[in-house]
C-alpha cells in the first residue's frame, strides 16, 4: 500500500480527516520552505504538497502566482526541489506530493522526471493541467514507479468524466470546491456536499477538498463531508504578509503559519466530533 | 489522447479539469454548426455586408518593380472592418457562442486588434464582452483600449508576469475557469487547447479560399509562394490551409526575431524555440531548461508571444512550411518601404512578412508569383514607429 493510501487508512481508523498544506517551494527561499514543511508536520499536516513554481500557472489565483514569482526570482529549479524532497524524506515519513504544471515535467523528460521523483521519495504527483485525456503516457510511467498520479475533479465535471477520473486515479481524488482558480474568495459552494456524493458514487478512494479553504470554518465544513482538506493560498498569505520578517526571524513567520494550520486542524477535529 | 485533437504530435488539451467539459461542449457545437447551412449563411451574410469581404488581392506593381523579381500580390486583410483579419474569427466564434446559448464573451488581446474585433462582434451580436490586455500593451496601444471601451467592452489590464499577450491569455483562461458555465472564450489565434486551433483555422481559411479563386482569375494559375507573419499564426494558417495539398506551393511563415534570434530578445518560437506546452497545447515555445516560459520580445505587440499554433509546429516538422525570422529593424524598414511604394501603411506584424518578401522576391524570376498576407493596417502602429524613428520617416 502506498504511503498516501496508508496515511488515509490510518486516519480513517482514528476517525480523523487529512490536513494537506500546499507550500510553494523556494518562496521566498529553499531553507525557509524546508523548515516550514518540518514544522507544518509537527503542527498537524498529514500529507504535504510541494508546489513547483511555474511562470504561467493558469489554475492559480494571485496569491500562488506571486509566491511562484518570488520563488523563481530566488532561483528555484526542479533539481533543487528534488533535493529538498530527498532531505525531507530522510527526516520524516509524511507523504510528499509534488504539484506541478505539465510543461516542467515534459521539458525535464517524463521518464527522467518520474525517476528523480522516485529517488527523492515523492509519493504522489498532481498536475493541474493534465486532464484524463492527456494523462495516459505519464500514468504508464508513474504506475510502475509506485507514484500515485492524483487527478482533479471539478464542479463542472460530468458523471461520465467523474467515471473516467475515478478509473485512472490513485492515492486520492482532488475535489475542486469552486468553479474558479486557487485562492478563490468565494464561499465553499453550497453544492459541495452533492458534488462529493456524486464523485463518491464512482470511487472508494479518499476525497480531498481544495481551492477556497481559507479559514477554520471552511476547513471544518469541508472536513465534515470529505476525507481530507487541502489548504494553500490562505497559508501562503501569512508568509506574504510577513515577508520583511522572513530573513531575520524566519521562526516567527513559520510559527504564525503553523499556528494557523493548527487552528484548521482543531476546527476539523471539532467538526468531526460534532458530527458524531 | 484522442487523435483528432492533435496535429501529428502537436496540440492536445492541457487544461484544468474545470474547462474540459466546456471544450467538449464547444467541439460538439462546432461539429454541429460548421456545416449547418443556416449558420454558414448567417456568417457569410455578416462577412460580406458587414466586414466587407471578399478583400481584394492587389497586384503591388510599385513594390514588384522596386524589388525587381517575382510578381507580388497583397491579400488586403487590412481592408476588413476593424482593420485586420482578426474579425473573421471573432465573428465566427461569437456567432457560434450565441448558438450555444452563451452571451458572455471573453477575449485576450496583444496589439489590441483581436480585442477590438471581438468587442465589435459582441456589439454587433448583442453580447457582453470582457477583454484581457497586458498592462505593457495597454501602454503601447492606448487607442485600441479606448476603441474597445467605445464598443462597450470591459477592458481588464493584466499586471501579472510579463504584462503582455502571454499573461493576458493566462488571465483570460483563469477568468474563463471561473465563469465557464455561461461564458465563451474567443481565442484570437490558432493556439490554445483543441478544438481552438482547428476552429480558428477554419474561420480564417476564407483568406486562402478567396486568394485561390482570385489568383486563378488574375494569373490563371496558383502562386509559387505564400508569405505571412506568424505570432500565434492565425493569418498565416488562414492563408496556407486551403493550399496545403497543393504541394508545389511554398509556404513561408515569418516570425519576429526582435533584436535577433541569438540575443534572447525575440519571439521566434519555431525558429529558435523547443517543444513544450503553453496555453493548453503542445507546440514549439520559448522556455528555459527547467520548462519555465521565457518572455518574448518584438516591436510588434501582435507577434510578442512565446508560443505558436500547434499546426504550424506540425508544418515545420513535416517540412510542409518553412519558417523564417525578421528583426525589429528589418520590419521597420519594410513598414516604410510599403508606405512609400504603394501608399499602404501596413501593420508592424504584416511588415515582418513584407521584410521577408523584400529578401525573397529579387531571388526569383518575373514569371514567379508571391502572395503576401497583408494581415492588418498600420494606423495603430504609427505612433510607435514615429517614436522609434525619432519622428523622421526615411526620405
Amino acid at each position: 500500500m502506498s504511503r498516501i493510501a496508508q496515511t488515509f487508512t490510518n486516519l480513517r481508523l482514528k476517525g480523523q480527516k487529512a490536513l494537506i498544506p500546499y507550500v510553494s517551494c523556494g518562496d521566498p527561499s529553499l531553507e525557509f520552505t524546508e523548515q516550514l514543511v518540518l514544522k507544518l508536520v509537527e503542527a498537524g499536516a498529514d500529507l504535504v504538497e510541494l508546489g513547483v513554481p511555474y511562470s504561467d500557472p493558469v489554475a492559480d489565483g494571485p496569491t500562488i502566482q506571486k509566491a511562484s514569482q518570488r520563488a523563481l526570482a530566488g532561483g528555484i529549479t526542479l533539481e533543487k526541489i528534488f533535493q529538498l524532497a530527498a532531505r525531507l524524506r530522510s527526516r520524516m515519513e509524511t507523504p510528499l506530493i509534488l504539484m506541478t504544471y505539465y510543461n516542467p515535467i515534459y521539458r525535464f523528460g517524463l521518464e527522467r522526471f518520474v525517476s528523480r521523483a522516485q529517488e527523492a521519495g515523492i509519493d504522489g504527483l498532481i498536475v493541474p493541467d493534465l486532464p484524463p485525456e492527456e494523462a495516459r503516457i505519464l500514468k504508464q510511467i508513474t504506475d510502475p514507479a509506485e507514484i500515485d498520479l492524483i487527478f482533479l475533479a471539478a464542479p463542472t465535471s460530468t458523471a461520465e468524466r467523474m467515471e473516467k477520473i475515478a478509473a485512472l486515479a490513485r492515492g486520492f481524488i482532488y475535489c475542486v470546491s469552486v468553479t474558479g482558480v486557487t485562492g478563490s474568495r468565494e464561499n465553499i459552494a453550497s453544492g459541495l456536499e452533492a458534488f462529493l456524493a456524486q464523485i463518491r458514487s464512482h470511487t472508494d478512494l479518499p476525497l480531498a477538498v481544495g481551492f477556497g479553504i481559507k479559514s477554520p470554518e471552511t476547513a471544518g465544513k469541508a472536513a465534515a463531508i470529505a476525507d481530507g482538506v487541502i489548504v494553500g493560498s490562505s497559508l501562503i498569505e501569512r508568509i506574504e504578509e510577513n515577508l520583511p520578517l522572513v530573513k531575520d526571524e524566519p521562526e516567527r513567520v513559520i510559527n504564525e503559519v503553523c499556528a494557523y494550520l493548527a487552528s484548521l486542524k482543531k476546527a476539523m477535529g471539532n467538526t468531526h466530533f460534532a458530527m458524531n | 489522447m484522442r487523435k483528432n485533437s492533435y496535429f501529428g504530435e502537436f496540440g492536445g488539451q492541457f487544461v484544468p479539469e474545470t474547462l474540459m467539459p466546456a471544450l467538449l461542449e464547444l467541439e460538439t457545437a462546432y461539429e454541429q454548426y460548421k456545416d449547418d447551412p443556416h449558420f454558414k449563411e448567417e456568417l457569410r451574410y455578416y462577412l460580406t455586408t458587414y466586414v466587407g469581404r471578399p478583400t481584394p488581392l492587389y497586384y503591388a506593381r510599385g513594390l514588384t518593380e522596386y524589388l525587381g523579381g517575382a510578381k507580388i500580390y497583397l491579400k488586403r486583410e487590412d481592408l476588413n472592418h476593424t482593420g485586420a483579419h482578426k474579425i473573421n474569427n471573432s465573428l465566427g466564434q461569437t456567432l457560434l457562442a450565441k448558438k450555444m446559448g452563451k452571451k458572455k464573451i471573453i477575449a485576450e488581446t496583444g496589439a489590441g486588434q483581436h480585442g477590438v474585433a471581438t468587442a465589435t462582434a459582441a456589439a454587433l451580436l448583442g453580447c457582453e464582452c470582457t477583454v484581457f490586455m497586458g498592462a505593457e500593451d495597454v501602454k503601447r496601444q492606448s487607442l485600441n483600449v479606448f476603441r474597445m471601451k467605445l464598443l462597450g467592452a470591459q477592458v481588464i489590464e493584466v499586471t501579472s508576469g510579463t504584462q503582455t499577450l502571454k499573461d493576458a491569455t493566462n488571465e483570460a483562461l483563469r477568468h474563463w475557469v471561473a465563469t465557464v458555465r455561461d461564458s465563451h472564450y474567443v481565442i484570437g489565434s490558432v493556439v490554445g487547447p483543441h478544438p481552438y486551433p482547428t476552429l480558428v483555422r477554419d474561420f480564417q481559411s476564407i483568406i486562402g479560399e478567396e486568394t485561390k479563386q482570385q489568383i486563378l482569375e488574375k494569373e490563371g494559375r496558383l502562386p509559387d509562394y505564400l508569405v505571412a507573419c506568424v505570432g500565434g499564426g492565425s493569418n498565416a494558417m488562414g492563408l496556407f490551409h486551403p493550399f496545403v495539398h497543393d504541394r508545389e506551393i511554398k509556404m513561408v511563415g515569418v516570425e519576429a526575431a526582435g533584436c535577433g534570434v541569438n540575443t534572447g530578445q525575440h519571439a521566434a518560437s519555431l525558429t529558435a524555440g523547443s517543444k513544450g506546452v503553453l496555453h493548453g497545447a503542445l507546440s514549439y515555445i520559448l522556455q528555459d531548461s527547467d520548462g519555465q516560459i521565457i518572455p518574448a520580445h518584438s516591436v510588434s505587440a501582435g507577434l510578442d508571444y512565446p508560443g505558436v499554433g500547434p499546426e504550424h509546429s506540425y508544418y515545420k516538422d513535416s517540412g510542409r512550411a518553412q519558417y523564417e525570422a525578421i528583426t525589429d529593424e528589418e520590419a521597420l524598414e519594410a513598414f516604410q518601404m510599403l508606405s512609400r511604394l504603394e501608399g499602404i501603411i501596413p501593420a508592424l506584424e504584416s511588415a515582418h512578412a513584407l521584410a521577408y518578401v523584400r529578401k525573397l522576391a529579387p531571388t526569383l524570376s518575373p514569371e514567379q508569383v508571391i502572395v503576401v498576407n497583408l494581415s492588418g493596417r498600420g494606423d495603430k502602429d504609427v505612433e510607435t514607429v514615429s517614436k522609434l524613428l525619432g519622428g523622421r520617416a526615411r526620405e
